[in-house]
């Protein structure tokens, strides 16, 4: 398979006033033509950053340290504004978080679609609405023809997170990025919300980079994850190797930090809080926060370790003279459940 | 868990109403955001009341603390309605016995004050006139919730989301209420921090014999923190049940349909997972009128009179 995204090695700072705030600390990862990547980590993990700038969104105090953003053989991180405007919204489109304050509250749901579809210039004016109804049928709008002149406070929260997917398809981009999309939203409209973003990617062939920190929504939608924290990915691999084989003690952390229907233990806390940015730890960022820390662990940044083809995870557990550590008891005996339960 | 009905129930609410009335163009527009709801909850025990947002939880926690002024139905707090009038002493008798843990920590902590002032205020309102027994007590309690004594002097600004919601826990709980209601107290909170707010919540509740109502979308959470769940839908309590009998065997298709909405992480199973969809018929002045129906013992849903005998004929042949 080809990687349409490579990045590599990026690294991005915000100068702040207290100093420079190292957001994103050498992330690498490829996306893949078809597949959703999904990004997983705290707010403060650089997730949002990294994706900010494949997009050149940056606000004004950040800027790309170093490494490199290859999209068809183009390096994104040279590109200047002008030249973001044939990518972004055309090429790449992005779902907010906040369907709201995505959609101008005082222009109307069909104006913003057709505004859309006239700025990426797929259909010509005379033909937007007919193509804006056909993108509120496809994304599941009732009624679209009435819908069409309504405002976006006269929708639900759902029906609007479907609108602002429906601008985001009206370029017919290669690249879709969720930012969190159902985060704002309620589990059973999540539900739909993912099983409308899974059906368009089927159809369209559209590559997703899906970011959120929901463990269980990951497991719906994603085929790779890419575990993130204090601006590094820590882990990655497939989905059934990161629920089922996970190996850096962050994971299991994310893991087994939250309940699912049958814990009945006490949770596993993360003591403490994520490291400040402003000085990140020297060696593993995590380190002061894992209790199954190493002596290196304070000292040197962990390189990935292979566990497979697809499988690498950044901790000095993997080494092979550290000594063997097992994973929780309640993240292995639920991993023990699920594959009962899958029978395998 | 299951309660004999004549067991004393610590706090009763009766058909509890809450309508708001809204004006647009001259027109009347009633919304029903608490509607005919009857519940008890037990003392010693985790109350959770779960459903989408809008249905009327939040609401049916401010309307228990009289927040609101409830439109219809009673509360009783220990055999006594607290419903009535607001007067200086039923403000005083809601204020000792409940607290309220808020959602957003950053909202509903002021910034003007420090810790200490914001955890103290409640002492001082109650009459402990003497700093130095309130500070000790303030301290007592940071101890507790897990902050450290230098952290009295700070303003909230200073802290991260956890530790701000463990200023919120500290502030309800320095009163000794009987009975704290918890809206959504994690849900504004990261992943990581999240894990431990409850186990904080957990520990305190054992060790301080409280009795907490949990308002909560996270049906996860719910279930490992809950005793017994009620589930709201619209206004209305549509099932109510000890947690393993809910999530064993949800009766109400509403329940069904936000159980089978949870995202679980098995990426395995979650690929075949069947998600239901409620969409509920609407209903007219003439349909059958809906009322409580118990299903066993301490499992009670909201449903019309053949629904009832339908879903009793579905549970016989299982």
């Amino acid at each position: 398979m080809e990687p349409i995204i490579q990045v590599k090695d990026l690294a991005v700072n915000f100068k702040a006033f207290a100093g420079t705030v190292q957001a994103v600390r050498g992330v690498s990862f490829d996306l893949f033509k078809g597949e959703t990547l999904a990004i997983v980590g705290e707010s403060g993990s650089g997730k949002s950053v990294t994706i900010k700038t494949l997009l050149g969104i940056l606000p004004k105090n950040g800027h790309i340290a170093s490494g490199e953003i290859l999209y068809n053989g183009n390096d994104l991180t040279k590109y200047s504004e002008k030249d973001f405007y044939a990518i972004r919204g055309k090429k790449i489109s992005l779902v907010f978080q906040d369907p709201l304050s995505a959609l101008n509250p005082i222009m109307k749901i069909g104006k913003q679609i057709t505004e859309a579809l006239i700025l990426s210039k797929s259909v010509d004016k005379a033909h937007a609405k007919d193509r804006a109804i056909e993108l509120m049928t496809q994304v599941g709008i009732p009624q679209p023809e009435i819908r069409y002149d309504e405002y976006p406070f006269q929708f639900s929260g759902g029906m609007r997170q479907r609108i602002v997917i429906a601008i985001a398809l009206a370029s017919n981009p290669e690249i879709l990025i969720c930012d969190e999309p159902t985060t704002a939203l309620d589990v059973t409209i999540q539900a739909k919300i993912l099983e409308l973003i899974k059906d368009l990617k089927k159809k369209d062939d559209l590559s997703i980079i899906f970011i959120t920190h929901d463990m269980g929504v990951v497991a719906n939608m994603a085929d790779r994850i890419c575990v993130m924290y204090a601006g590094r990915i820590v882990e990655y691999g497939t989905a059934e190797e990161i629920f089922y084989e996970p190996a850096h003690p962050y994971t299991w952390a994310l893991l087994s930090a939250m309940p699912d229907l049958d814990t009945e233990d006490e949770l596993f806390a993360i003591p403490g809080a994520p490291p400040n940015m402003l000085q990140p730890p020297k060696g593993d960022a995590f380190a002061a926060r894992n209790k199954f820390a190493l002596e290196i662990d304070y000292e040197e940044e962990p390189p990935y370790f292979k566990i497979s083809d697809t499988h690498y995870a950044a901790t000095w557990l993997l080494h092979p003279d550290a000594p063997h550590v097992e994973m929780p008891e309640s993240l292995a005996h639920r991993i023990a459940k699920m594959r009962k339960r899958n029978g395998i | 868990m299951t309660h004999n009905e004549n067991e004393h129930a610590l706090l009763e609410v009766k058909n509890l109403c809450m309508y708001f009335t809204t004006k647009k163009r001259g027109k009347k527009n009633v919304v029903k955001a608490v509607d005919d709801v009857s519940f008890k909850v037990y003392a010693g025990e985790t109350f959770g009341i779960v459903g989408e947002s809008g249905c009327g939880k939040t609401t049916c926690g401010r309307t228990i603390i009289r927040l609101y002024d409830p439109s219809a139905g009673d509360i009783l707090m220990n055999g006594k309605s607290i419903a009535g009038k607001m007067t200086k002493d039923l403000r005083k008798e809601i204020t000792d016995n409940i607290a309220m843990i808020f959602q957003d920590p950053i909202a509903s902590l002021n910034p003007r004050m420090t810790v200490q002032e914001i955890i103290g205020e409640g002492l001082k309102i109650r009459g402990i006139e003497d700093p130095a027994e309130r500070e000790k007590m303030v301290l007592d309690m940071l101890w507790k919730v897990g902050l450290q004594p230098e952290h009295a002097t700070r303003y909230p600004h200073e802290f991260s989301g956890g530790q701000r919601q463990r200023i919120g826990i500290a502030r309800a709980l320095i009163v000794k209420p009987k009975i704290v209601i918890a809206d959504e107290p994690v849900s504004a909170l990261d992943v990581s921090v999240q894990a431990q707010v409850i186990n904080l919540l957990n520990s305190l509740k054992s060790e301080l014999g409280l009795t907490v109502i949990f308002i909560a979308h996270n049906l996860s959470v719910v279930k490992y923190f809950c005793d017994r769940i009620a589930v709201m839908y619209y206004g209305k309590l549509v099932e109510l049940a000890d947690s393993d009998e809910l999530f064993a065997h949800p009766c109400h298709p509403y329940t069904k349909a936000l159980l089978s909405a949870i995202p679980l992480p098995d990426p395995i199973s979650e690929r075949t997972r069947i998600r239901i969809s409620y969409e509920p018929s609407p209903r007219t002045d003439d349909s059958e009128p809906l009322s409580y129906h118990n299903i066993s013992e301490g499992h009670t849903i909201y449903c019309t009179d053949s629904e009832f005998e339908e879903i009793m004929k579905e549970l016989g042949k299982e």
